[in-house]
């Protein structure tokens, strides 16, 4: 079954080759990434929320929730450090003191 | 990690030459995100490095008494404080959750009261990444705190 896996590959690879060709030219204005909500964005942000900065407008006002998610991830990540290298402390507690035993043994 | 002084001189004047000059950029990136490139995320990053910095060149037995190693989780648990409140807050008077347009701050409204909320919002995220990033380096140095 060794054999089957080029052509597969190679099939894989013209499949996405001619969906690629479906897609829209790069910073096409009339793609439909570019005509739902990004129109209202660039209009509105400025009366909406008096910062002249479209990306922090989006960030912290439009699409809050997700920052609120990437502070979350942050400040859990640092916790879960933390925990993982408490455990090594203890862990060099626990042989040093086995050590420490085996000596006075 | 050492707990003296870093022994040169010129690392010492430098070292504390430069970490006002970086907070106060850090203050500058976060309150400054409303007209330009940065927010949160970088100033808190770039506040956790001048404090880094002076754990690197003061030894601990200076520095920890400047900026206290418990001191790191309860700030970056304020910071995440902040931002749920300015999240859950707008949803007690009326609004829907992180809405600042809502909030209880009744000398402004309308857009300049999501002004605000954004810079709240930045606040919280900066003393958040803050707290993290020294709070993962002062327990990756091994120092017990």
């Amino acid at each position: 079954m060794k054999w089957l896996s080029a052509p597969l590959m190679i099939l894989l690879v013209a499949l996405m080759v001619y969906a690629t060709s479906g897609l829209p030219d790069h910073a096409d204005p009339q793609a439909p990434a570019n005509v739902h909500v990004s129109p209202t964005y660039i209009e509105d942000s400025v009366e909406d929320t008096h910062t002249p900065n479209i990306v922090t407008a989006v960030l912290a006002d439009y699409r809050g929730y997700d920052t609120l998610g990437e502070t979350i991830v942050i400040f859990t990540a640092g916790l879960a450090c933390v925990l993982i290298l408490m455990k090594r402390k203890f862990n060099d507690k626990a042989t040093i003191s086995k050590h420490h035993s085996s000596d006075h043994l | 990690m050492i707990k003296q002084r870093y022994q040169s001189i010129i690392v010492q004047t430098i070292c504390s030459l430069l970490i006002p000059f970086i907070q106060l950029f850090a203050l500058y990136v976060i309150f400054h995100g409303h007209y330009g490139p940065g927010g949160g995320f970088q100033g808190g990053v770039l506040l956790a490095v001048s404090f880094i910095l002076q754990r690197l060149y003061l030894g601990t037995e200076v520095s920890y008494q400047k900026f206290p190693p418990k001191l790191a989780p309860v700030v970056a648990a304020i910071g995440m404080l902040i931002f749920g409140l300015a999240g859950i807050i707008p949803m007690a008077t009326g609004g829907a959750f992180l809405d600042y347009g809502n909030l209880p701050l009744l000398w402004v409204h309308g857009a300049e009261l999501r002004y605000l909320g954004i810079l709240i919002v930045e606040i919280g995220i900066g003393l958040a990444v803050f707290g993290t990033l020294v709070l993962i380096f002062d327990n990756l140095v091994g120092e017990r705190w």
